[in-house]
């Protein structure tokens, strides 16, 4: 089980627990604002993107090819953007906090 | 009516109604927002039907859209296992096959679309499946455990799709299309050369040219016969024969009706207290300058979006490019725009990557299209250049050691 926060577009922390899975998965089990997940979690549509907290970067990774080219399409992304379908959480990602890219 | 807390009614329980119902809540809708739908289970991602659904790798909660008790934390009520079957537009109602009626005040049609089956004898044999709902894909999986032969009708995406999906089961995958070649109607004939290409190596059989003119239960098989003779033997057949509008309801309330339920910019009927949005509409794209109608996520999602904006008074989103996807194999199929009336292809291959090719649609000068095999940069590229009206320069798109963000950068606009 681990705890994971995001903060929405509009500010608000939500932190949340999630045994295994993605963490988009995590934030719509858990109803997080602003993680649409319209392609259902294949890496198609771009509309779970987040910033990973600077703190986290390193154990999160960078995304691959595929999530590579989709997040560029996006207004916003940065060197800390992931779309959060293609990030499997574990016990390492503990604590991890996200920020919802807003749309 | 009651103007302090009005209701609205949304008419099937797909992508499309619940996207449109979230999108209400976000823009404070007040009233009370009721999803009728005729499937048991709430809305789910329908994509997933032809790939990890069908082949037990993810369950019915998994492919939920949101969790059943997200809707109703917001308040939004559904009646499930049931059906809108008259649409009482004088009286702002809804009368339901139970015979219960609901009033609205606004009312959302998002039936989807229907299978369309062929004409054919014996078309509704057992033994005969179609592909739409979790329950027929449950159907189909339980039926594909005890066969060894199937026998796909369709070369569209849906068909090849499920090919893939038993295939790597271990199944003996034969599809039979009636065109002379697979996706005639989606994509190229490059594209679809290339995707024939994947599926032979992956050992299905596809014959084109090929009408099947009767289904008959054979000594513990079915035999499909066709107009050019040949027979075909199989445990289950899979109808993937296309989709048509569900249209019914509208139709009867008198709704006006082209290709599909017409809307207008905002997702509005020709009743101005009823909208409609995904598969069954039919709205004009100013991108292309047409009225189209599409069967796709991305359109059902956008279309919510808009429908619920305009009825909260809130600015209407642009109306973007298409796009598609379709998973087979170890192979991601990302298309955007629409290629229709194109007059020039030009193919990006990677000689490196056998399993790697993008086809970009030109009309004129303009690129109005781009499908992309397990190339996402292709797809994301083409995408931009697409939304933005651009020529592109089709030397750099060909150079395979060119690196096409360039594109980006280089390009101009088609009618400067």
């Amino acid at each position: 089980m681990a705890t994971i926060t995001f903060i929405t577009p509009s500010g608000e922390s939500r932190t949340v627990e999630h045994a295994d899975g993605s963490l988009m998965e995590a934030a719509v089990q858990n109803g997080v604002e602003g993680i649409d997940a319209d392609c259902g979690g294949v890496c198609s549509c771009a509309t779970c993107h987040v910033h990973v907290d600077p703190e986290w970067t390193d154990r999160v990774g960078p995304p691959g090819p595929a999530e590579q080219a989709l997040l560029e399409l996006q207004d916003g992304a940065n060197e800390r953007s992931r779309l959060a379908c293609q990030v499997k959480i574990n016990e390492a990602l503990g604590g991890l906090i996200v920020r919802v890219a807003p749309r | 009516m009651c103007a302090a807390s009005p209701a609205c009614v949304i008419v099937g329980g797909g992508h499309a109604a619940a996207q449109c119902a979230l999108s209400l809540r976000q823009h404070q809708w007040s009233g009370s927002i009721t999803v009728v739908g005729d499937e048991p289970l709430p809305p789910y991602h329908r994509p997933q039907l032809s790939k990890g659904y069908l082949k037990g790798e993810t369950g019915p909660d998994q492919i939920l859209i949101r969790p059943a008790a997200l809707y109703a934390q917001k308040e939004i009520a559904f009646r499930l296992g049931t059906r809108v079957v008259e649409i009482d537009w004088a009286n702002h109602a809804v009368i339901l096959a139970d015979g219960a009626t609901l009033a609205y005040d606004k009312l959302v049609l998002a039936t989807g679309s229907l299978n369309r089956k062929p004409p054919i004898d014996g078309i509704d044999l057992p033994g005969v499946h179609v592909l739409r709902t979790a329950a027929e894909s449950d159907a189909l999986r339980g039926a594909v455990a005890g066969a060894s032969r199937i026998l796909i009708l369709g070369g569209g995406y849906i068909g090849l799709e499920v090919a893939a999906s038993l295939r790597a089961q271990g199944r003996a995958v034969t599809v039979l299309e009636r065109e002379p070649r697979i996706l005639s109607r989606v994509t190229s004939p490059e594209m679809a050369n290339f995707l024939h290409g994947i599926h032979r190596e992956e050992g299905v059989e596809i014959h084109t040219g090929v009408t099947v003119s009767a289904i008959r239960n054979g000594t513990g098989r079915l035999r499909v016969e066709t107009k050019e003779h040949a027979v075909y033997e199989a445990d289950l057949v899979v109808a993937g024969t296309g989709a048509a509008p569900n249209t019914q309801l509208a139709e009867a309330a008198g709704l006006a009706i082209e290709n599909g339920i017409r809307v207008d910019e905002t997702c509005r009927t020709s009743d101005p207290d009823i909208f409609a949005i995904g598969d069954c509409t039919c709205q004009h794209h100013p991108l292309y300058d047409r009225a189209i109608r599409l069967e796709c996520v991305q359109n059902a999602v956008d279309q919510a979006r808009t429908a619920a904006a305009a009825m909260t008074g809130q600015p209407i989103p642009p109306r973007p490019l298409p796009w598609f996807w379709s998973d087979q194999y170890d192979i991601k199929l990302q298309m955007a725009g629409l290629s229709t009336g194109y007059d020039d292809t030009v193919l990006r291959r990677h000689p490196d990557t056998p399993r790697c090719l993008s086809a970009w649609y030109f009309k004129g000068d303009r690129l109005i299209a781009a499908d992309a095999v397990n190339d996402a940069i292709a797809y994301a590229v083409a995408s931009k250049l697409i939304s933005a009206g651009s020529a592109a320069d089709r030397t750099l798109i060909a150079d395979p050691h060119a690196d096409i963000k360039k594109l980006i950068n280089t390009s101009r606009g088609a009618s400067s």
